[in-house]
């Protein structure tokens, strides 16, 4: 129980002339020479801070562990580095200006995000959206569950030694952010979505572009796999590391590849479809084990499995408009506002006033790259939200840390933190 | 090198040329090594951290200018580069890492929310990093892109190169904290602060 | 309106308030009282299952006369089904409710967040502390309505407070270690932990 008993042991006998504890504690008693014994150190342990400015705490989250030599005993996390008021400022917006803002909160996946939020918006407003608007957000989507599992691929793979495929997977997000680039002008915080719509429709060479991608991509994670799947290191670093049984895992109600890799196999997109993900052929990896090498697994295969779902939706992409016909919902065309008083009004009204929503609550869950993003909006019937609030599923993982890395070495804390793929934008809020 | 310094005041009379000359030559010597070999650290929070991984990454790949070490230690970094929004939690932390690197040392605020707060004028973020650090290059934008991070590197380097060993006034200090615990006046740091553009009407909620 | 709603009835009686439906949810309003028997009934009961706590989190309305609400939106992995429930509490009164972290571990950061935002006190909850906000924030609760978006203070106090701060002092002796030896520290130490006193890193010295 007493954990700090060395600082008494020292003190007692073994003090030299300064008072300092001798080194080496030996005295001569009745002519003989005596053994003190050293004080022993088991029992004792270390405690050792983690960031929160740290590289492989990946932002800005800090750790405390406690250490019994290299053996975590207990890890304390500890939020708030990044706190930024997100849902505070949600309730000063009105929805449209929110989807800024769901950006820059998984700054990862931020397309993702946007259509996460304006289902929602959209489920409380009683919006069905357009058949090209639907294919198009799912485009979104996967093209936001590929960059961010580049991201935890290419961040992991460094904090357990290996560089290349950083630059790998890096590249490859380059080549998306060329596509959103085009799309809607911004690389990473692209606002892509509007309620009832999208921001703007994909540009001529987009399909063609994305095709591309879709055909030659494969080929980056085939070099991944081939670089990491049995690799020795990789290997050993991660399997049976931070192990969740899935009873755990439902209990911590873990979500996306963190619930899946323990063995449950439960999708958003399969078991609560939105955007017609029921009508796409593609499946869901389910790992066994539960470690991190099996979350690593299963997001590489979510990786193919995204691709083919983009294949597929290419395919299908149907001509049409991408905004509701509702103009108290979206915006007139500019040149409208501009010659139609009827179309200026609607302007003008959206501008100031906003969309209202009706009196209600909803929630959209999404499949996130990182697990099921929620969005619960209440409202009470004006344009801005009573409350906004984000499910946020890195947050909700991060909170199996301690339980995952108890009894494993302080190296493999780093695997295990890398494998929950946090992103502390999201974590804060 | 101090000896020339002291020459230089002890004349009080416009230096010689040839002195000026040497001293030319040393700045250029001493400010090209700095301004080429900078060593970042960054500091990255959030968005722009992304950003900033991709200037790290193959395409622009920063290690171009000189910056291919990342010291992810203060000890061991000349730029603090804040990629990324502030909150008031991390405001010490910040400090504390500025203050652990050694002189010289030169700092740029990636993006709106560490120059300026940027959208987030709320309870948690500090609205601007000059309000705890002082800063040498903004670099706007909502991320910049890697393009503006490597353009404020190069001014950074602009910089780097005007400034003179041998030149009193301009030298870098250190700035602690004054007593009340502040860098800046307290009237100056709300003033700062204070809302503009388009967040100056949006307060109320509903 | 889904089925659970009849058998809670059944089963709970007057413990369980009005059932309504929006977007597609079932909302149903229970007694704070009785919330973790209904929660323990709703996980356990073979027929019901809901053995995943989707989120919890809170609810209060720009109306003042509104109650503060906690809200806890469950999910029956087995079943895909989803039932939201509602506690209401009364702003004026005392904020507290039962922890549901006994039943799901996964509400231990949750109903932190929740303490943190609102001010919402959960009885048995094992480490009850400010989560995102540090342990000695002063303004208040961030997300009740009478918290101005701005904060409290001025700007130039709120840097001067935040750099104030220890990076190091951020967390509690009582969380750390000593926490086991609680029992044979000193009662002069032990009064000190008791008045919250946060400590530096022990060994720092």
């Amino acid at each position: 129980m007493s954990k700090r008993t060395v600082d008494l042991e020292l003190a007692t006998p073994g003090l030299d002339a300064q008072g300092r504890p001798a080194r080496i504690p030996l005295t001569v008693a009745g002519g003989e020479v005596e053994r003190q014994h050293e004080p022993t150190l088991d029992g004792e342990h270390m405690l050792m801070n983690i960031g929160p400015q740290h590289p492989a705490t990946h932002g800005v989250l800090r750790l405390v562990v406690e250490l019994d030599g290299e053996t975590v005993v207990r890890v304390i996390p500890h939020l708030g580095y990044l706190h930024s008021g997100f849902e505070k400022l949600g309730e000063y917006r009105h929805y449209n200006q929110i989807i800024p803002l769901t950006d820059r909160t998984d700054y990862l996946s931020p397309m993702a995000n946007n259509v996460g939020f304006a289902l929602a918006a959209e489920a409380l407003m009683g919006i069905e959206i357009t058949p090209r608007c639907k294919v198009l957000r799912l485009i979104a989507c996967e093209m936001s569950r590929i960059i961010s599992h580049m991201v935890w691929l290419g961040t992991t793979s460094i904090d357990l030694g290996a560089f290349t495929p950083f630059l790998w997977a890096f590249q490859e997000r380059e080549r998306i952010y060329n596509l959103q680039e085009m799309w809607t002008g911004a690389r990473l915080t692209t606002s892509v979505t509007r309620v009832g719509g999208m921001m703007a429709d994909i540009p001529d060479q987009f399909v063609d572009g994305l095709r591309r991608f879709t055909e030659t991509y494969p080929k980056t994670l085939h070099e991944i796999d081939r670089v990491l799947t049995r690799n020795a290191v990789w290997v050993g670093r991660t399997q049976g590391v931070g192990v969740m049984t899935a009873d755990e895992a439902i209990n911590y109600a873990l979500s996306g590849p963190m619930l899946r890799a323990s063995g449950v196999p439960y999708d958003v997109r399969k078991d609560r479809p939105y955007l017609d993900y029921e009508t796409y052929d593609f499946d869901v990896p389910v790992g066994e084990h539960g470690d991190v090498y099996d979350r690593y697994l299963v997001r590489l295969e979510e990786c193919h499995q995204s691709n083919r779902i983009l294949m597929q939706a290419l395919d299908r992409l149907p001509d049409g408009p991408v905004n509701v016909s509702d103009p108290r919902v979206i915006l007139p065309a500019k040149s409208r506002a501009m010659n139609d008083m009827e179309a200026m009004i609607y302007h003008f009204k959206q501008v100031m006033e906003g969309v209202k929503a009706p009196v209600g609550e909803a929630y959209a869950g999404i499949e996130n790259p990182k697990g099921e993003l929620g969005n619960y909006l209440v409202s009470d019937g004006t344009a801005k939200p009573v409350r906004w609030r984000i499910r946020p599923p890195s947050f909700i993982n991060l909170a199996a840390l301690p339980k995952m890395a108890e009894g494993h070495l302080l190296s493999d804390l780093i695997a295990i933190n890398a494998s929950v793929d946090i992103v502390m934008g999201e974590v804060d809020r | 090198m101090k000896r020339v310094l002291e020459t230089k005041e002890v004349a009080g009379q416009s230096p010689n040329y040839l002195l000026a000359k040497v001293q030319d030559l040393i700045d250029w010597a001493v400010n090209s090594s700095r301004a080429n070999s900078l060593w970042p650290m960054p500091f990255g929070t959030a968005c722009c951290a992304i950003e900033f991984m991709a200037t790290a990454a193959s395409r622009y790949d920063f290690a171009r200018f000189g910056m291919e070490r990342q010291a992810f230690s203060p000890r061991q970094a000349d730029v603090l580069i804040c990629a990324g929004r502030l909150p008031f939690k991390l405001a010490p932390v910040i400090r504390r890492i500025y203050d652990q690197m050694p002189q010289p040392k030169w700092v740029i605020s990636m993006g709106a929310c560490a120059s300026s707060g940027g959208i987030f004028d709320n309870y948690a973020m500090v609205q601007g990093i000059d309000t705890i650090v002082p800063v040498d290059v903004y670099v706007p934008g909502c991320p910049p892109r890697p393009e503006g991070l490597l353009y404020g590197v190069l001014l950074l380097h602009k910089k780097i190169k005007g400034e003179s060993l041998f030149d009193r006034a301009p030298r870098r200090e250190e700035q602690p904290l004054d007593e009340r615990g502040l860098r800046l006046p307290p009237e100056q740091i709300n003033e700062i602060s204070e809302p503009f553009g388009n967040s100056i009407h949006q307060f109320r909620s509903a | 309106m889904n089925s659970s709603v009849e058998a809670l009835r059944a089963t709970f009686g007057s413990a369980i308030g009005r059932a309504i439906e929006s977007c597609g949810d079932t909302i149903v309003y229970i007694d704070p009282a009785k919330l973790p028997e209904v929660m323990r009934w709703l996980r356990d009961t073979p027929e019901q299952h809901y053995d995943y706590l989707v989120d919890v989190t809170a609810v209060e309305y720009r109306d003042r006369e509104r109650p503060l609400e906690v809200v806890y939106n469950l999910r029956s992995l087995a079943r895909r089904t989803d039932l939201r429930i509602k506690v209401e509490l009364d702003p004026q009164g005392d904020l507290t409710l039962d922890s549901v972290v006994p039943l799901w571990r996964g509400a231990d950061w949750l109903e932190r967040e929740v303490y943190d935002m609102f001010g919402i006190t959960f009885r048995g909850h094992p480490d009850l502390r400010r989560i995102l906000m540090w342990d000695t924030y002063a303004e208040g609760y961030p997300l009740r309505k009478d918290f101005p978006l701005r904060g409290r203070f001025s700007r130039a106090e709120q840097v001067r407070q935040a750099l104030a701060a220890n990076p190091e002092a951020h967390y509690s002796m009582e969380e750390l270690s000593i926490a086991q030896a609680y029992d044979e520290l000193p009662p002069d130490m032990q009064e000190r932990l008791r008045r919250g006193e946060r400590a530096k890193i022990p060994y720092s010295e």
